[in-house]
Formats: C-alpha cells, sequence, structure tokens
C-alpha cells in the first residue's frame, strides 16, 4: 500500500511541476494546487498506513494511527487554501491589468 | 447578479441551519471526536457562503451586519492573545490547560482554554474565507 | 543606583516614544528630546568623583552566553570622557537644533534618527563586548547615513550617505572580522580579558591581521586618509548633525577604538607605525586641502579631518610607552596619550562652536560661501566673537584651550627625534616637519574662516537674506562652547585631574601609579622648543594668509587636482556595471527559468547525492495489504493527474483537481484520518468555486505557444524531479533511523485533556504552528482585499480611495 501511494504521489508531483513549468498563470496554480495534493499523501504515508485505529482516545483502540503526520497535513491543507485563493486573484488582477496571463509576455524589462 | 430561484432560496432556508449547527457542533466536539478549530470554521464559512450565494449581498449583510475583515482579525487576536495570556500566568507562551468541573445541567464538563484558541482559528477561518469570496464577487 | 546599560537604553526609548510626542505636539518636540541628554549628562557628570578615584563599573547582563556574547557595559575613565562628550555636546545640539530648524521640517524623523545616534554611540563607548560594540558600530553609521540624506530629495545628500554608509559599513565589517580573529586568539569577546591576555599571542599569525582590520574599521570611522573622502560629502547634512556627528561625536568613535585596543594591540611596533603615520599624514592632507575651500563647511571638514589624524597620531606615540618597562620612557611617550586626550576633548569644543556658528551664518544669510561673504562683523557681533575664539584655538594660540594641547602635540612630536629603541633614524625627524607644515595650514584655514567671513567688504547684493544677528536660543549653544574653549585654557588641570587622568588609567592599565602618567598642564612653560615651533607657525602663517591669493592657484595644478573621489565614484560605476551584467544574464524575469534552476538544483544535487552515497534501498514487507477499492482510487488519481496535462478546456482540468481533491479525501478516510477527510471535503469544494470565480475574470487557456524541444525538456524536468521524489519517499520507509516520536501523543487525554489526538496536537502540543498558520490564513486574506479593493484607477497611478 505505502509503495503504490507513494508512486501515486511521485506522478503527481511529475504532472505538477510539468504544470508549473508552463506559460500560462492558471496552469501554475493549478501545478501548485497538484504539488500540495501529492505532498499531503507523502506526509501521510511517511507515518505508516492502516496501523491501527483513528486517532480518537474514545475509540479505546489498542494502537492508533500516527496522528503527526495528520496534524501537519491539515495544517497544510488550509494553508495551501490560502495560498490558491492568493494566488487565484493574483492571476486575474494581473490580467486585468496588463492583458495578458502568459508568463513569457509579463517578464520584465532589461532597463527600467 | 439578482436570482429568483424560489427553490433553491426555500431549501436554502433549511439547509443554512443544518449547516451552522453541523458547524457549531463539529466545532465544539473537536476536543474529543472529529472536528475543531479549522473544520468548524470551514463549515460555517460554507454556510454564509450559501447564504450570500442565494440572497444578495446586501440583504444578507442587513441580517449579518459584520465586517468580516473584522471578525478575521479578532480571531488572530483571539489566537495570540491566549497565548499572551499563557505568559501572564507564568508560564510558557502557548501553555494550553483544562479543568474538569460539575455544571448543574451539562453534568462533568471539561472547560479547557484550548477553546478559547480554537475560537481564535475557527473565527479567523470563517473570516477570512467569507472575505475572499466577498471580494472577489463584488469585483464582477 | 545609575546603571550604565540604562544609560544606552533611555536614548531608544526615547526614540520609540517620539513619533507619539510629535503628533501631539510637533512644535515642542525638541524640548521633550532636550531633556534626555540632560538628564544622562548630568547621571554621568555625578559619576566623576567615582571614576576618578579610580573606580570602574562593571555589568553584565547575559545574551547569548553559549557564543561569549554578553552585555557587558563598562565604565572607566575613557568611556566617561566619550559618554560626557555625547550626551553633553549632544544636550547643545539639540538646543541648537531647535533653533536651527525650521518647523515645517520633519522633526519628528530628526530627533528619532539622533536620540538612536545618540544610544548607538553610548552603546560603543560603554560595550565591553566586542560582539556589542560592533552591533552598536554599525548602528551609529545607520543613523549618520539616516540624517546625512535627511534632506533626501537633494542628489548631494543622497550621494554623500550612500559614500558615508559604504565606506563606514565596510570598515565595521573588516573591524568585526579583526573582532573574530582576536577571538580565535584568546577565546573571548571582552575587551578586558583581551587586554589582560593578549601578551601571550603577540607572535601569533592571526595578531598582526587582526590589528590591520581593527585599525581599518577605526579609520574608516575616524575619516583617516585615504578614506577621508566621506567626510566632506556628508556635510550635506543639516548643520547641527554636522556639528555633533561628523565633528565631535561619531567620527571620534574611531579614536575611541584606537585608544581602548591600544593596551591589546600597542606592544608590537606595528601599531606604533600605522598608527602615527596615517595620522600624521592626514593631518597634513586635511589642512593642506582645507586652504583650498570655499564652502565654508566644506573647510571645516577637512580641518575635522586634519585635527583626528593629530589625535590618531597622538595615540600612535602613546603606545610607544607600551614597548619598554617601567621606566623613564613610559612616563615620557604617555604624555602623548594625555594630550591626544586632551585634543580630543579641545577640539569638541571649539569645532563644534565653529559648525555652530557656520551654521547660523548660513541660516541668517543663506550662503556659506566665503567668495560672497565678508563684514559681518558689525552686524553679527556676537557671532564674530564666537567665531574668534573657536578659530583662534583651533590655529593653536593663547588665551585658548587649542594653544594648550598644540603645544603638547609639538612635544610629543619632538620626542621622535631620540627614540632609540625603535629606530626610527631619519623619521624622527620628518614626523615634527610635517606636524609643523600641518600646523602652519591649519593657522592658515582658521584665519580665513574669521577673516574672510567677518572682515573685509560686506556684500549685500550677493547674499540671498539680509544679514542680521542670530536669535539668543541659537546662540546659546555656541556661547557655551565657547565659553569651555577660554575656561579649559585657565584651568585645565581639572580636566586633567578627574576626566583624563582615570582615562590615562584605562589606556595604560598595567602601570600602577597613575599619577606619574598625569602631567601638570602649565600654559607657560618657558621658551622651548615647542614655543619657537608656534612662534614661527604664527609667522609663517600670517605671511602665507597675507599672500593667499598668490599661491592658492597651485591648487589647480597637477597632481593636486588629482582625488581620491573619481577613484571611489570610479569604482562604483564598476561595481554596479559588473553586477548589472552578471545579474542580466541568468535574472531572465521569466518564472519557468526559475523554476528550471530551482528543480535542476534539486534533481542534480539530492537525485546525485543518493546515487554516490547509494542511500536508495526499498524495503516493502511491512506494507498494509491493497484493497480492490484502493486499486481503483489510485487508478483514478493517476488518470486524473495525467489529463490534467493534456486537458484543452480550464474547466475540464478544474474538475480534474476537484477529483484529485476528493479522492484524496476517500483515501483519508481509508487511512484512519475523519478530520482530514472532513477539512479537504470542505476546502476542496471552496477551492472549485474559487477557480470557477476568477474563472469569470481570466482569458479562456490558450494553445501552449511553447516550442516543441522547450516542451521534451519541461517533461524530462517534471519525470526526473517525480522519480527522484518518489525514490527519496521509497527509501525513508524503507529505512527507520529513529524511534517515532508519536506515541507521546497518545497521552493526549492525560496531557492535553482532549481525546482527539490530531486536535490536541494542533492546539496544545504545536499550538505554536496553528498559530501562525493563522496569522498566514489572515494575511492571505487581507492580501486578495487590498488586491481587489485597493486598486488604481484605469491608466492612472494612485490608488482608489
Amino acid at each position: 500500500m505505502e509503495t503504490l501511494i507513494t508512486i501515486l504521489a511521485g506522478v503527481l508531483v511529475t504532472v505538477a511541476v510539468y504544470l508549473l513549468l508552463s506559460r500560462s498563470i492558471i496552469r501554475i496554480i493549478l501545478g501548485s494546487a497538484v504539488l500540495s495534493h501529492a505532498v499531503h499523501l507523502l506526509l501521510m504515508v511517511m507515518g505508516g498506513l492502516k496501523t491501527g485505529s483513528a486517532p480518537l482516545l474514545g475509540e479505546n483502540a489498542s494502537s492508533y494511527t500516527d496522528a503527526l503526520p495528520q496534524a501537519l497535513i491539515l495544517t497544510a491543507i488550509v494553508i495551501s487554501f490560502a495560498v490558491t485563493a492568493f494566488l487565484l486573484v493574483l492571476a486575474y488582477r494581473t490580467y486585468q491589468e496588463t492583458g495578458t496571463d502568459d508568463l513569457q509576455e509579463l517578464r520584465g524589462f532589461i532597463d527600467e | 447578479m439578482k436570482s429568483n430561484d424560489v427553490i433553491l432560496q426555500t431549501v436554502t432556508k433549511v439547509v443554512v441551519f443544518i449547516i451552522l449547527t453541523f458547524g457549531v457542533e463539529l466545532f465544539l466536539s473537536g476536543h474529543n471526536n472529529p472536528g475543531g478549530g479549522f473544520i468548524g470554521g470551514l463549515v460555517l464559512s460554507s454556510a454564509l457562503v450559501l447564504l450570500y450565494l442565494v440572497n444578495d449581498i446586501e440583504t444578507v449583510h442587513k441580517g449579518i451586519p459584520f465586517d468580516f475583515k473584522i471578525v478575521a482579525a479578532f480571531g488572530v487576536l483571539l489566537a495570540v492573545g491566549t497565548g499572551v495570556g499563557a505568559v501572564l500566568f507564568g508560564v510558557e507562551f502557548l501553555s494550553q490547560t483544562f479543568v474538569h468541573v460539575n455544571l448543574p445541567i451539562f453534568g462533568e464538563t471539561e472547560l479547557a482554554t484550548v477553546l478559547l484558541f480554537e475560537t481564535g482559528v475557527a473565527l479567523t477561518v470563517v473570516g477570512t474565507v467569507v472575505t475572499i469570496i466577498l471580494s472577489i464577487s463584488e469585483d464582477v | 543606583m545609575f546603571t550604565i546599560a540604562f544609560a544606552i537604553f533611555i536614548p531608544f526609548i526615547a526614540a520609540v516614544l517620539i513619533p507619539f510626542i510629535y503628533k501631539r505636539s510637533p512644535r515642542r518636540i525638541g524640548w521633550f528630546v532636550l531633556v534626555i541628554p540632560i538628564i544622562l549628562f548630568i547621571g554621568l557628570v555625578r559619576l566623576i568623583p567615582r571614576v576618578a578615584n579610580g573606580e570602574t563599573m562593571l555589568n553584565t547582563i547575559s545574551w547569548m552566553p553559549s557564543a561569549g556574547v554578553d552585555f557587558t557595559t563598562y565604565l572607566d575613565g575613557l568611556s566617561l570622557i566619550f559618554a560626557l562628550l555625547i550626551t553633553g555636546v549632544g544636550s547643545l545640539v539639540i538646543l541648537y537644533s531647535i533653533y536651527y530648524l525650521s518647523e515645517r521640517e520633519a522633526l519628528g524623523h530628526f530627533y528619532v534618527y539622533l536620540l538612536l545616534f545618540m544610544g548607538a554611540m553610548l552603546g560603543v563607548v560603554f560595550s565591553d563586548n566586542m560582539i556589542v560594540l560592533y552591533v552598536f558600530w554599525e548602528l551609529t553609521s545607520i543613523s549618520s547615513f539616516l540624517l546625512i540624506a535627511f534632506w533626501y530629495h537633494r542628489k548631494k545628500s543622497r550621494y554623500g550617505a550612500q559614500k558615508s554608509l559604504l565606506i563606514t559599513v565596510s570598515g565595521g565589517l573588516a573591524m568585526l572580522v579583526g573582532f573574530i580573529m582576536l577571538h580565535q586568539m584568546t577565546g573571548s569577546f571582552s575587551v578586558r580579558e583581551n587586554i589582560a591576555g593578549i601578551t601571550d599571542f603577540i607572535g601569533h599569525d592571526l595578531f598582526i591581521p587582526a590589528m590591520i582590520l581593527v585599525l581599518l574599521g577605526a579609520f574608516t570611522k575616524s575619516a583617516q586618509f585615504p578614506f577621508h573622502i566621506w567626510l566632506p560629502d556628508a556635510m550635506e547634512a543639516p548643520t547641527p548633525v554636522s556639528a555633533y556627528l561628523h565633528s565631535a561625536t561619531m567620527v571620534k568613535a574611531g579614536i575611541y577604538l584606537v585608544a581602548r585596543f591600544t593596551p591589546v594591540f600597542g606592544m608590537d611596533s606595528t601599531w606604533f607605525y600605522v598608527v602615527s603615520s596615517v595620522g600624521i599624514f592626514t593631518l597634513f592632507w586635511g589642512s593642506f586641502n582645507a586652504v583650498r575651500q570655499n564652502d565654508l563647511k566644506a573647510l571645516l571638514a577637512y580641518s575635522t579631518i586634519s585635527q583626528l589624524g593629530l589625535v590618531m597620531s597622538l595615540f600612535g606615540i602613546g603606545s610607544a610607552a607600551l614597548h619598554s618597562g617601567y621606566n623613564e620612557h613610559v612616563v615620557l611617550y604617555s604624555q602623548a596619550t594625555f594630550a591626544a586626550l586632551f585634543h580630543l576633548i579641545n577640539h569638541s569644543t571649539f569645532k563644534g562652536a565653529l559648525f555652530m556658528v557656520v551654521g547660523i551664518v548660513d541660516h541668517n544669510v543663506g550662503t556659506r560661501d566665503i567668495r560672497r561673504l565678508g563684514g559681518l562683523m558689525s552686524l553679527m557681533p556676537v557671532t564674530f566673537s564666537i567665531a574668534l575664539i573657536g578659530s583662534f584655538s583651533m590655529a593653536g594660540l593663547p588665551p585658548f584651550n587649542g594653544f594648550l594641547s598644540k603645544e603638547m602635540f609639538f612635544e610629543a612630536m619632538l620626542l621622535l627625534r631620540d627614540m632609540e629603541f625603535l629606530s626610527m633614524g631619519a623619521w624622527g625627524t620628518i614626523f615634527p616637519v610635517i606636524a609643523w607644515v600641518a600646523s602652519i595650514f591649519t593657522f592658515v584655514y582658521s584665519m580665513i574662516i574669521v577673516f574672510q567671513t567677518f572682515f573685509g567688504e560686506h556684500q549685500p547684493d550677493r547674499l540671498d537674506r539680509e544679514a542680521h544677528e542670530a536669535s539668543l536660543g541659537m546662540l546659546i549653544a555656541p556661547a557655551i562652547l565657547a565659553v569651555f574653549v577660554v575656561a579649559i585654557f585657565f584651568f585645565p588641570n581639572v580636566i586633567g585631574q578627574y576626566l583624563i587622568r582615570p582615562a590615562m588609567a584605562a589606556v595604560y592599565p598595567s602601570f600602577a601609579d597613575v599619577d606619574a602618567l598625569t602631567p601638570h598642564i602649565q600654559a607657560w612653560h618657558g621658551p622651548n622648543t615647542a614655543l619657537w615651533m608656534t612662534v614661527g607657525v604664527v609667522i609663517v602663517g600670517l605671511l602665507l594668509y597675507k599672500y593667499l591669493k598668490y599661491w592658492r592657484s597651485m591648487y589647480s595644478i597637477g597632481p593636486f587636482r588629482w582625488n581620491l573621489d573619481s577613484v571611489y565614484n570610479g569604482t562604483l560605476n564598476l561595481l554596479g556595471r559588473g553586477s548589472t551584467l552578471l545579474t542580466n544574464t541568468y535574472m531572465t524575469g521569466y518564472l519557468r527559468d526559475y523554476l528550471v534552476y530551482i528543480f535542476g538544483f534539486f534533481t542534480l544535487v539530492v537525485g546525485g547525492s543518493l546515487f554516490f552515497v547509494g542511500g536508495a534501498s526499498f524495503d516493502m514487507t511491512n506494507d498494509a495489504p491493497i484493497t480492490i477499492n484502493e486499486y481503483i482510487l489510485v487508478f483514478v488519481m493517476m488518470a486524473a493527474g495525467i489529463l490534467m496535462v493534456f486537458a484543452k478546456s480550464r474547466v475540464t482540468t478544474i474538475l480534474l483537481n476537484g477529483v484529485l481533491g476528493y479522492a484524496i479525501a476517500l483515501f483519508f478516510v481509508f487511512f484512519r484520518a475523519p478530520d482530514l477527510a472532513l477539512t479537504q471535503i470542505v476546502v476542496e469544494t471552496v477551492t472549485t468555486a474559487l477557480f470557477l470565480l476568477s474563472f469569470h475574470f481570466l482569458p479562456d487557456f490558450k494553445r501552449e505557444k511553447t516550442a516543441r524541444p522547450s516542451k521534451i525538456i519541461n517533461g524530462l524536468i517534471a519525470v526526473s524531479v517525480g522519480v527522484v521524489v518518489t525514490v527519496i519517499a521509497l527509501s525513508v520507509q524503507g529505512n527507520q533511523l529513529f524511534e517515532s516520536v508519536s506515541t507521546y501523543f497518545e497521552d493526549a487525554y492525560e496531557l492535553a485533556g482532549g481525546q482527539n489526538i490530531v486536535n490536541a496536537i494542533l492546539g496544545d502540543f504545536r499550538a505554536f504552528d496553528t498559530m501562525l498558520e493563522v496569522v498566514v490564513l489572515f494575511i492571505a486574506g487581507i492580501g486578495v482585499y487590498t488586491l481587489i479593493k485597493l486598486k488604481a484607477q484605469k491608466g492612472g497611478r494612485d490608488v482608489e480611495k
């Protein structure tokens, strides 16, 4: 299971990197979103999968799944949401001001 | 964007209350069961977003006259404030504490400072999400 | 109890309060500020008797004990002299500035910078720890930069500020390296411990480099040749600043450093040679160049350079006392140090007064060009008197304090003739000759200040404003300084006994008998060589001044026209162009290129090291079993991911991203993470809604115009990054090096009172993360809000209200 999920994360990283390298801002934002999905999966895998019951002490189970990666992922999810929202607005405001969403065209001038 | 969808509006009136209740339930149960500040805040804000979606901004603003930027700022203040509060009690920054008390109606209840912290988190989430969505919608 | 650390912090605390006070009463802000140096001055004056009795005060506040850096303040005779100058002249300068600066200026900023400087400067002289000293040292450079650039709309102010900052800060960095070298040798950052422990390291490889580097710091700060070029340009600052920083205090920080480190480095003759020859040459070069200036402030700047050189050379000679044991020589050569300290005080009094006089002239007449000035004596009698006192003192005439210290300077220089043990040879004679020639030039420019400004023909049509006497408030400060100039002449031994004697003990800690090092200063000491030298200076100086216009043209010929400014400007230009050229080669402004650097680096370094170290090893025996649902889900996610790359429409891409998100939520369910699953579902929904909302404003996908080779490169990079990440992750799983910390959190109920471990971690164990996360979220929200709400009108520059 761990190996399979790791390979899945690797595939998602590949997709994310490819998207990040493209010219359109939306693809780049999507790339960062996919990258965070991949990282969440990786974090999850690092703690080991299905090693016990859900980390709720009320379950009175003999062993619990590692709770630390879960806490980290929870933080990461919210942060990546914030970043995505900010990037989206940045992208469309850029488009409104400059009339392009192509980063090749958005590059600065050599001499300002 | 003036929509006139009667079915949606009627359903929303009921659904929003269900979502809001669910959000509060999630927020409060976070200590022992799945839930907590983040998820509670997110659910609450999705209820608010639904309200804004169905009615227009002015109408909702009459019912909920909050500036959500301030709600978010207050949340951050609360979250940081509990940390500072811990320092005032001579323990390390952000140390949380809890007591078990016996309240008349609720029975054995746990009171924890973490609840204040989580409230801060939830308010920030609600404030921020609604601010973002509203800002974008008003820009149209 | 008046603790010294407190004295350093008071100005800083006051600086923080200034903006609030300034808001309430912008007109009277100067008076509030004035209180601070006065209080400090009184506090320090009350310490004089104790320090004069040989007492020193040491106070340590622990800061970074592991690095040997503690906030140690140390008060002895040497630091007391400087501290008194800083607070005393500071009080007068602030009083003067209240009348000098118009109320329309940004007074709040001015006084914040000034207090910042005062605190930093007190920090420099009171710090025993070299790292703390360095911090304050650079802080004085920064506050000086801010003050020079106070009228930042003027190009020359900005140029001067930048120049002073570049030169003094690079010197400061050299000094820091020197300090670290000292620490390497003696193992301590404390100046006192270094003084005690350095004797074992005099032959050490690092000794001379450390000395030269520390001296670089001192020379740049004290405007010694060839680093003096920043000081004339620093005169763009408001005149109170010039009087305070660039003549009385900050430029003397270098002098302080030399004095403070004389017991550390002075045992080696290199110190003597470098300090005294740089000092004597600066003395000559400064006075020589002062004569050619037409701007009174520039003249004073060069004169300050020259006088600093004088003090510096005296400290150099004074270090000779450390070369032999306790005998006649010691007492003899230590007189140079005594003269240096004495002249240091005198210089602050007369130069401060002169700067303020020039400021008054500039303020009232509108120019400080000596070609346009003249005949102001009858119009500004009080100003004239102060200028006369200041200039004659600078020229070394009685009955002013400059005469006393100038005589002592000559005597010290003459000592070099018979300094056998350093085998000076002919050089021993050259020193007094240079000193004498420089003094003639000093005399000439002192006369220029008085006679060309206040005598001669008054030219009202060439002045911007009608000349009149300055207001009383403006005259108080220079008048007080002028009184000191005269008073010190008549009662020099008060200063000598109470201020300089304890300072001598600080410079020569190894000599027990301080009283032997403290001579009795006398105005009349018989017709000795030094007196004849002074007489010669006056006669030749008067002749030269009389025929000034005949020989002044020599400054425009050949080698004299050459100056170091062009070297500085050329270097700066070259550096600027060079770095632009270099930066433009790789900073393309195209995001993809930067990402390629990052990913390329990641793949090569991380992947490469993994390959060469052989760290990639897999162990899949502990894997959990896989159910059929999970296979399907993995397949769906992979398909969705790969399709995203090829999707033609943006809505499709968003939906595919949504599929990924919800699939992960399902995985969270499978992996026993209910909190995550809930959060993921809500966040994914809101994110998708956000994407769709933003699409309202964004254009549809266009076909990527990227050329095919470039696409292939992108693909290769993407695949290699993916492979490296996968390999690393698999290796990590196969090799657990440490015990997991997670079991600790399973006691959540006992430790945090919660049964949900994830939330206990978020709210309690790692609440700091969560708090900062909330802050980040809030910042993002505010960022979005400002991006949308505060935008400029189309084509306009201003933000729409």
